[in-house]
C-alpha cells in the first residue's frame, strides 16, 4: 500500500471515518465536549483542557518530528504567519469560545451528545462563516497582509533546531503538569 | 443495553467506553497518536473550522444560489465540497455520541450549570449567547486561519509560528471574557 493515501479516494474516506470516530470518542471522554469544563479553564478552575492539549502537542509533535526524520512524512503543513490576522482572529476566537463554551471541534461533539445550546451555537458558527466570507475582501486587503511572514516555523525563526525545541517543550510541559497536580492536591475540590 | 451505574474510577479498563471520563493525559496522548496516523496515512493534519465554514457556504447557497457562493472571493479559494474533512467532522460527532451513550453523558442541557449560576436559568438568554458566541468564534477562526484543532493542536505540534501566537492570545481574551461573564456574586466557588 502506498502512503499517503489520497484523501479523495475511498480508502481516504474510510480513514477519515475511523480517525473522526476516535477523535469524537477522545473529545467526549476527555470531557471537553462539556461546556463547564471549557469555561472553567478560562476561569482558571479546571485544567483538563491544558492537560489534554499539551500532552497531545508533545506526543504528537515528537512523533511527527521522528517520522519526518525517518522519511515517513513528506513535509510540514502549516498556516501562514500573517501575524496581525492571527492575533486579531485568535483574540476574537477566545471571546467567542468563552461565550459559546466550545470550539468548532468540541461543538460537533457536544451537538452529538444532545446539548441544545451547542446546536443553536452551530447556527451561529454558520452565520460567522458567512460574515467572514462577505468581509473577506476587506480583511484580505487590510489585515492579512500585515506582519506577514509566510509559513514560518519557530526553529527557522530562532535558529534553535526542532529537536532542541522538543526537549525544552517536553520539560516545560512536565513542569507545568507537576505544578497543576500539586495545586490540585493542596486545594480542596470545588463544585 | 445494560450498563453499570456510576462505574467507579478504579474499576474496569481505563479505556472502557462505559466510563464517563478518561484520564486527560491518556486522552491527550491518544489525540497525539491520532495526529501521527493522520500525517502518516493521509498526510493531512486534523482541523475543523475550515470544514464548518463549508457549511456556511452551503447554507448561503440556499439563499443566494450556488453561483454567488463560488464567486465569493473566500469560497472561490475554499470551495465547499463533500470530502475527507466532511466525513471526519460527521464521524467526530458519531464518535462523541457513541462515547456519551455508553458513558451516560447524553443530555439536552438547554442551560449549562456554570452559566445558570452567574447568568440565570433563562433558556432564551443562553441560546442567544451561544448563537453570538458561535458566530464570533468562527469569524475569529477564519481570520486566524484555524481553530483549536488546526492551530491549537496540529499547528503547534509542527512548531508553526502562527499557531504559537494563536494559543496564548485566545487564552487571554477567553479569560477576560470569562471574568466579565462569571463575576462573583458573593457566593464563593
Amino acid at each position: 500500500m502506498n502512503l499517503p493515501i489520497p484523501t479523495s479516494s475511498t480508502g481516504g474516506l474510510v480513514i477519515a471515518a475511523i480517525l473522526g470516530l476516535i477523535f469524537g470518542v477522545l473529545l467526549n471522554k476527555g470531557r471537553v465536549t462539556d461546556y463547564n469544563v471549557i469555561v472553567n479553564l478560562f476561569r482558571l478552575k479546571d485544567f483538563t483542557v491544558v492537560k489534554i492539549m499539551m500532552t497531545a502537542i508533545v506526543v504528537g509533535g515528537i512523533g511527527v518530528f521522528a517520522m519526518m526524520g525517518m522519511g515517513l512524512i513528506e513535509g510540514y503543513h502549516i498556516k501562514d504567519a500573517n501575524l496581525l490576522g492571527v492575533a486579531l482572529g485568535s483574540g476574537i476566537f477566545g471571546v467567542g469560545m468563552a461565550l459559546y463554551g466550545y470550539c468548532p471541534g468540541t461543538a460537533i461533539g457536544a451537538i452529538a451528545t444532545g446539548r441544545l445550546h451547542a446546536i443553536v451555537g452551530f447556527f451561529g458558527m454558520i452565520v460567522g462563516g458567512i460574515a467572514y466570507a462577505l468581509s473577506y475582501g476587506w480583511v484580505k486587503a487590510n489585515i492579512l497582509g500585515v506582519w506577514s511572514y509566510g509559513k514560518v516555523r519557530i526553529p527557522e525563526l530562532t535558529g534553535i533546531p526542532t529537536g532542541v525545541w522538543w526537549v525544552l517543550l517536553a520539560a516545560g510541559t512536565g513542569a507545568l503538569f507537576y505544578l497543576i497536580e500539586r495545586a490540585a492536591r493542596s486545594t480542596p475540590p470545588r463544585p | 443495553m445494560k450498563t453499570n451505574e456510576n462505574l467507579p474510577e478504579t474499576e474496569g479498563s481505563p479505556l472502557s467506553l462505559r466510563r464517563t471520563v478518561w484520564n486527560p493525559y491518556l486522552v491527550g496522548a491518544g489525540i497525539g497518536i491520532l495526529s501521527w496516523l493522520a500525517f502518516l496515512l493521509v498526510d493531512k493534519p486534523v482541523g475543523m473550522s475550515t470544514e464548518v465554514s463549508k457549511f456556511s457556504g452551503w447554507a448561503a447557497s440556499i439563499f443566494v444560489g450556488w453561483d454567488s457562493v463560488t464567486n465569493n472571493a473566500y469560497w472561490a479559494g475554499k470551495t465547499p465540497a463533500f470530502g475527507y474533512s466532511t466525513v471526519f467532522l460527521l464521524f467526530t460527532g458519531l464518535g462523541a455520541f457513541i462515547s456519551a451513550y455508553f458513558g451516560k453523558d447524553l443530555s439536552f442541557e438547554p442551560v449549562p450549570s456554570v452559566w445558570e449560576k452567574y447568568q440565570g436559568p433563562g433558556v432564551a438568554k443562553r441560546q442567544v449567547a451561544a448563537f453570538l458566541g458561535g458566530a464570533i468564534l468562527l469569524y475569529g477562526a477564519r481570520m486566524a486561519g484555524g481553530c483549536t484543532s488546526g492551530h491549537g493542536i496540529s499547528g503547534t505540534m509542527q512548531l508553526a509560528l502562527s499557531s504559537w501566537v494563536f494559543f496564548p492570545v485566545m487564552f487571554v481574551t477567553g479569560i477576560i471574557t470569562a471574568r466579565l461573564l462569571f463575576r462573583n456574586k458573593g457566593t464563593s466557588n
